[in-house]
Parts: C-alpha cells; sequence; structure tokens
C-alpha cells in the first residue's frame, strides 16, 4: 500500500484547497490531485430574488475580483432589460474593470507569489510571505503595494469604495467620475507604469533562474478560451469568444458568449467541490482548456497599447509563440497591468467621461440574460432567468477559476511526478506543489461559491399566462 | 519589547475582510515591524500555533474544517476579534441556511454535473462535510472584540490593530464602529 500526503491547506493562494498526492511503493508519485474545499451555493439562494439585487450579491461571491461579478451581473442584467447602456457608462465600467485588473494581477504577483521567486522556493516557509517580502525587498514590496492601491483607489473613485462597491446596475451605473479624482489618478499613472515595467524586468531577469520550474509548472498543450475584439485585439469587457489549440491555430471563433452552453460542458468529480468545465465537442476529459492571462495572450492578435505590444513581442520570443507553460501566467498578467494602466491613461483622458447620462431606464424586457466579462483570471459568465416581476427563477454562474480546474489538476501531476520522490519529501519539494498552483492565481472563494448548474424545471409565461416555453434539467 | 504574535484566518467568506486587511497598504510595512505574522492565508506555516497573542478570524463556519478549526484558533489565541460581517452574523455565507439541509443542496448542485450525473463530492478527510446551518463565529467559540463591515474598512482595522499595539484594546461603540454592510 503506497502513502498519501495532504497539503493541507495550500496557502498563499485565494481560498480554501488542499492537494494530495498519491505514492505507490517504490515512493514513486502514482496521482496528485487539486481539491477545492469550499462551498457556498449561491445559484440556490439567489433564486427569488429580484434582479436588481444581483449585482451587490454576486459581488459578495468574491472580496478578491467583485468588480468582476459586480460587471457579469450588470451586464446579464442589461440583457434582461433589452436596453444598450449610455456610451459614458460602457466607458466607466471598462475603468473599473481595468482598475479590478491590475489590483488583483498586483496582489496575485507581489503579494502572493513573488515570495517564491524573490525569497526562494527553498526559504523559510516561517519568513516566505508578504512581511518577509518587506523585509527582503522593501523597494520592490512597496512598488507591489501602491501598484495594488492604484487599482483600489481608481475602483473606489468610482464606486465609492474599494471592495464590493455597488456601482454597476443594469441599464449603466450609478455614478461617473469626480474631476478632481481623475486628476489624482492621472497623477499616479507615470509611478503606476514605472513600477510595472521595472517588476516586467525583474521577472524576466528570473527566467533563467526558474528554467527547471518553468518547464513543468504545468506545461503541456490545451486549448485557450477568452474574449478577443473585433479586430482579435486583446479586449476584457465585450467581444466573442475565441478559442486556440495548444499550437495557436483557432479551433472557433467569433462565438456568442451568450451561448456558452453549447460549447461548454461541465463534469462533476467526487473528490472536489469544484466543477470541471470542459469544451463540449472535444468530450472530458479532452476538452481541457485554460483561461485568464495566459489564455488572453495567446488568444490576441495585440493589445492595442504601445508598451504592452512590445512586450508582447518579447513574451512570444520567450515563450516560442503560443505559450503552454503556466509559469509565464506571472508574465503574462505582468504584462496585462502594463496594458491596463495605458488604457486607464487613455480614457482618463476621454472627455466623453464627463457625461452625465449613464443609466438607461427601464422594466422587465427579457426573462433571460447572459452577461460576460474577463475577470482578471479569466472568462466570467453571468447567466439569469427572471420572471415577468423580474425575481430570479434560475442562476448559472461560470467562473474564471472553474474552468481552469482541469489544466491545474494536470499542473499538480506533472509537478509532483518531477519533484517528489518518497519518501522523504522536503517541505520545498512540496512548495513546488503549491507554487505551480499559485501560477494559475486560482480564485476558489469565486469557483466554488458558485460552482454549478441548477437543475429546474422552467416555465417561461408570457403576460397573459400562456406558456411560451417549458424547459426540464 | 517581545512583538506581537499576529494570526489571521479565513472561514466561509469572500476573502473580502482580507483583502481589506491588504488595504492597509503602506502602513503594512510599519505593521511588519512591529508584529510577527505566525499564521495567515497569506504565510505558509500550516498548522495554527499555540500562544497567538491576537487572531482576525474572517468568515463563518460553514463545514466541518471550519468548526475544528475554530475551536483551535480559540484554544490557541489570547484575543480573538471577528472580522466582519461573516464572521459576526453569519452574513451572506448563512443565506443558503433558509433552504435547509444541505445533502439536498448539494444533490442539486451537482447531481446535474453534465459529465458524471449523480456524482456529489463527498471524499473523507478531503472534502469537508457541510453543516446543516451555517452559524456565526461566537455560536460556536467566545468572541473578545467585534469589527462589523462587509468588509471593514481598512481605516476601522488600523486603529484597532493600533490600539492593540499600544496595550489599549479599543472600545468599539457607536454608528461609525458598529456599522454592517
Amino acid at each position: 500500500m503506497g502513502q498519501r500526503i495532504v497539503i493541507d491547506p495550500v496557502s498563499r493562494i485565494e481560498g480554501h484547497a488542499k492537494i494530495s498526492i498519491e505514492l505507490d511503493d517504490a515512493g514513486e508519485v502514482r496521482d496528485a490531485r487539486f481539491h477545492i474545499t469550499e462551498f457556498r451555493g449561491f445559484e440556490a439562494f439567489c433564486v427569488g430574488r429580484p434582479l436588481w439585487e444581483m449585482p451587490g450579491i454576486t459581488s459578495r461571491i468574491c472580496g478578491i475580483c467583485p468588480v468582476s461579478h459586480l460587471l457579469a451581473s450588470a451586464k446579464a442584467g442589461d440583457q434582461i432589460l433589452a436596453v444598450a447602456i449610455p456610451p459614458a457608462a460602457a466607458k466607466l465600467r471598462r475603468l473599473m474593470n481595468l482598475g479590478q485588473i491590475i489590483q488583483s494581477h498586483a496582489l496575485s504577483f507581489f503579494h502572493l507569489s513573488a515570495p517564491d521567486l524573490l525569497l526562494g522556493l527553498d526559504s523559510d516557509p516561517a519568513r516566505r510571505n508578504l512581511f518577509g517580502l518587506i523585509a527582503a525587498e522593501p523597494e520592490l514590496a512597496r512598488g507591489g503595494i501602491r501598484l495594488r492601491q492604484f487599482g483600489q483607489e481608481l475602483i473606489a473613485a468610482l464606486g465609492g469604495r474599494k471592495i464590493h462597491p455597488a456601482w454597476a446596475v443594469p441599464g449603466g451605473v450609478r455614478a461617473g467620475l469626480h474631476p478632481e479624482q481623475r486628476r489624482e489618478l492621472q497623477a499616479r499613472i507615470p509611478e503606476a507604469t514605472a513600477i510595472a515595467r521595472d517588476a516586467l524586468e525583474r521577472f524576466k531577469a528570473l527566467l533563467a533562474q526558474y528554467d527547471e520550474e518553468s518547464r513543468v509548472f504545468g506545461n503541456f498543450p490545451t486549448m485557450f478560451l477568452g474574449l478577443v475584439g473585433a479586430d482579435g485585439e486583446w479586449e476584457h469587457y465585450d467581444g466573442s469568444i475565441r478559442i486556440v489549440d495548444g499550437a495557436g491555430a483557432i479551433v472557433a471563433d467569433g462565438l456568442d458568449p451568450a451561448s456558452y452552453q453549447t460549447f461548454i460542458g461541465e463534469a462533476v468529480e467526487p473528490w472536489s467541490y469544484l466543477k470541471f468545465p470542459y469544451y463540449l465537442p472535444a468530450g472530458y476529459p479532452n476538452g481541457v482548456y485554460r483561461v485568464g492571462p495566459l489564455a488572453r495572450l495567446n488568444l490576441c492578435t495585440h493589445f492595442g497599447t504601445p508598451l504592452a505590444d512590445a512586450e508582447l513581442r518579447e513574451y512570444r520570443q520567450r515563450g516560442g509563440g503560443t505559450v503552454n507553460g503556466s509559469f509565464f501566467y506571472h508574465y503574462a498578467r505582468l504584462i496585462e497591468i502594463l496594458s491596463a494602466i495605458e488604457r486607464i491613461a487613455q480614457l482618463l483622458d476621454d472627455p466623453e467621461l464627463g457625461a452625465t447620462r449613464l443609466r438607461a431606464e427601464a422594466g422587465i424586457n427579457r426573462l433571460e440574460g447572459v452577461g460576460v466579462s474577463e475577470a482578471p483570471r479569466g472568462t466570467l459568465f453571468h447567466h439569469y432567468r427572471v420572471d415577468e416581476h423580474g425575481l430570479i427563477t434560475h442562476v448559472n454562474l461560470l467562473i474564471a477559476t472553474g474552468q481552469n480546474n482541469l489544466a491545474m489538476n494536470r499542473a499538480v501531476a506533472q509537478i509532483a511526478r518531477h519533484y517528489i520522490h518518497g519518501p522523504q519529501i522536503p517541505e520545498a519539494m512540496l512548495n513546488r506543489v503549491e507554487a505551480g498552483i499559485r501560477a494559475f492565481d486560482p480564485c476558489l472563494s469565486c469557483s466554488t461559491h458558485a460552482a454549478g448548474t441548477m437543475p429546474l424545471h422552467i416555465t417561461l409565461h408570457a403576460a397573459d399566462g400562456t406558456v411560451l416555453d417549458e424547459v426540464l434539467r | 519589547m517581545e512583538r506581537l504574535k499576529l494570526a489571521t484566518v479565513w472561514l466561509g467568506g469572500c476573502s473580502g475582510c482580507h483583502m481589506s486587511f491588504l488595504d492597509l497598504d503602506e502602513w503594512l510595512i510599519e505593521l511588519s515591524t512591529r508584529v510577527d505574522l505566525v499564521f495567515s492565508p497569506l504565510a505558509d506555516v500550516k498548522r495554527f500555533p499555540a500562544g497567538v497573542d491576537v487572531v482576525l478570524v474572517e468568515g463563518a463556519v460553514a463545514n466541518e474544517d471550519h468548526l475544528e478549526m475554530v475551536r483551535a484558533v480559540r484554544a490557541r489565541s489570547r484575543l480573538l476579534i471577528a472580522f466582519g460581517d461573516c464572521c459576526i452574523t453569519g452574513n451572506v455565507t448563512a443565506l443558503r441556511n433558509p433552504l435547509g439541509d444541505p445533502t439536498l443542496l448539494l444533490q442539486q448542485v451537482y447531481g446535474a454535473g453534465v459529465g458524471r450525473e449523480g456524482v456529489i463530492p463527498s471524499e473523507r478527510g478531503i472534502v469537508p462535510t457541510l453543516l446543516e446551518r451555517v452559524l456565526p463565529v461566537h455560536a460556536v467559540v467566545p468572541v473578545d472584540l467585534y469589527l462589523p463591515g462587509c468588509p471593514p474598512p481598512a481605516p476601522r482595522i488600523k486603529v484597532v490593530l493600533e490600539g492593540l499595539l499600544a496595550g489599549t484594546p479599543p472600545e468599539l461603540l457607536g454608528r461609525d464602529w458598529l456599522k454592517f454592510g
């Protein structure tokens, strides 16, 4: 009988998880799994609540990326109201999402993973954290704190608070950006840009040192999925779904995000509260795909901002075109921060931001809506059905991190097989397994507090009570 | 002077309270010179240590792992702060309570999985069993200080930590302090 090692809890990630590693009699890794141990059931308890409450409730799925849920929820609401929101509102929503990408990516890189990368995977676990980083690399740590703060302050400038702002609503947004706050944010752009560029240089200088890790930290071909703009540009708020394979060939393009259930399926395993989404035409588990920064950089033709485009060219040279190594998630994240800063600078100069019409007023005009955005960790889907009073009858949330579940499990097995040869297992080797997971930056608050498709018997009624449609699932 | 042994714990919640802790921003640099962070989801110590001076507990008690954890935390900590609304009232984490038996909920949520129908996550020792009802932390162990908010804003966290560092635990009274949401 072999041995089982359980890493509990996996630390410096956003959520509750364990990793189990099964060894055979010879002490070699037979299998390894990534288990998510949290469940909250949002899709169940949101049923019966008014559509208007959904942005406020679903933002509480996650304290790290509340803005992603806020926006996806508001966009699903836009669909149900059947309105086109005022152009300034769309720009302001984009602005907040960019702030969100910066603060979340900064958290992942500086607060959570830099202790591995800069203090060392073999360093003392008692010091291998943000406080240890502050002591050893005070300038870099301060920069990371200030970069995250920049994103958070942008969110607060628009939404009135940094975490869980009740700001985006079905039909638009509640408030614009005060000119004084706009100037304050503009004044911080040069510093934020400098911090992001410094971090990129630091990371690139580390690549040679982490050559072994980058070869085995979840390095295998999969498909990649995400939103792209009309001309294939990097996109975070709108656009259509593109899927490419591990060699960069387009598998599907121009997919309407609202029809996600025709191309994404979900599987369940007994050892995790997190479901396993897969590309439906390829079946389970062959339909493994990745989302998030690595995917977005593989999918887009260009960023559309000069500094990030120059970095993207270098990134592709270093990674060999379409990048399959998950260690490059860190690298992709830093380039996305840079592009987000460039885009924020452009938006803050846009005179249309000062418009006063920010919300389309309407009632319930459709009984179903799908809202999609790119969360920091990947494509996020909020799918609601309502009755004619706007009360929720069905919720399905497809969360970014969940879509990386299959790939994260493969990564854990790949790393464990490479580094672990029992029976004695040094802590530093177990930390490598965790560090491989950290590269994906999983957000388990999100993924499991929401997992699942509710089986429901739904009837759609016309205003006069006749049954228009009936669905059993 | 001996440095304060600070811990933070995350039970059933969204991590927003921990993010608000990180919103202390550059004050974290000062804090790092005055406390030892001995346990936290932000750090790599895997077992909650003995002799903790102050622990911030985010989240409600939703499953067996949380129950075991919060009892250990109480036994090994001098001052336990209920950190945020989920810890204090159950808040959003407890919204599942009116739906009743979580086994039925799990069957609803996972029973319809497209790939493997009828598989309910349940592996012993790996996937913790859900409690029948989500509980606020004070329903399980005594709490010393309540710091409300969803999440508590960083300036409020700072006042509490500064008070504790100065040896005078703040009295949280009045509207500004007892504000939920």
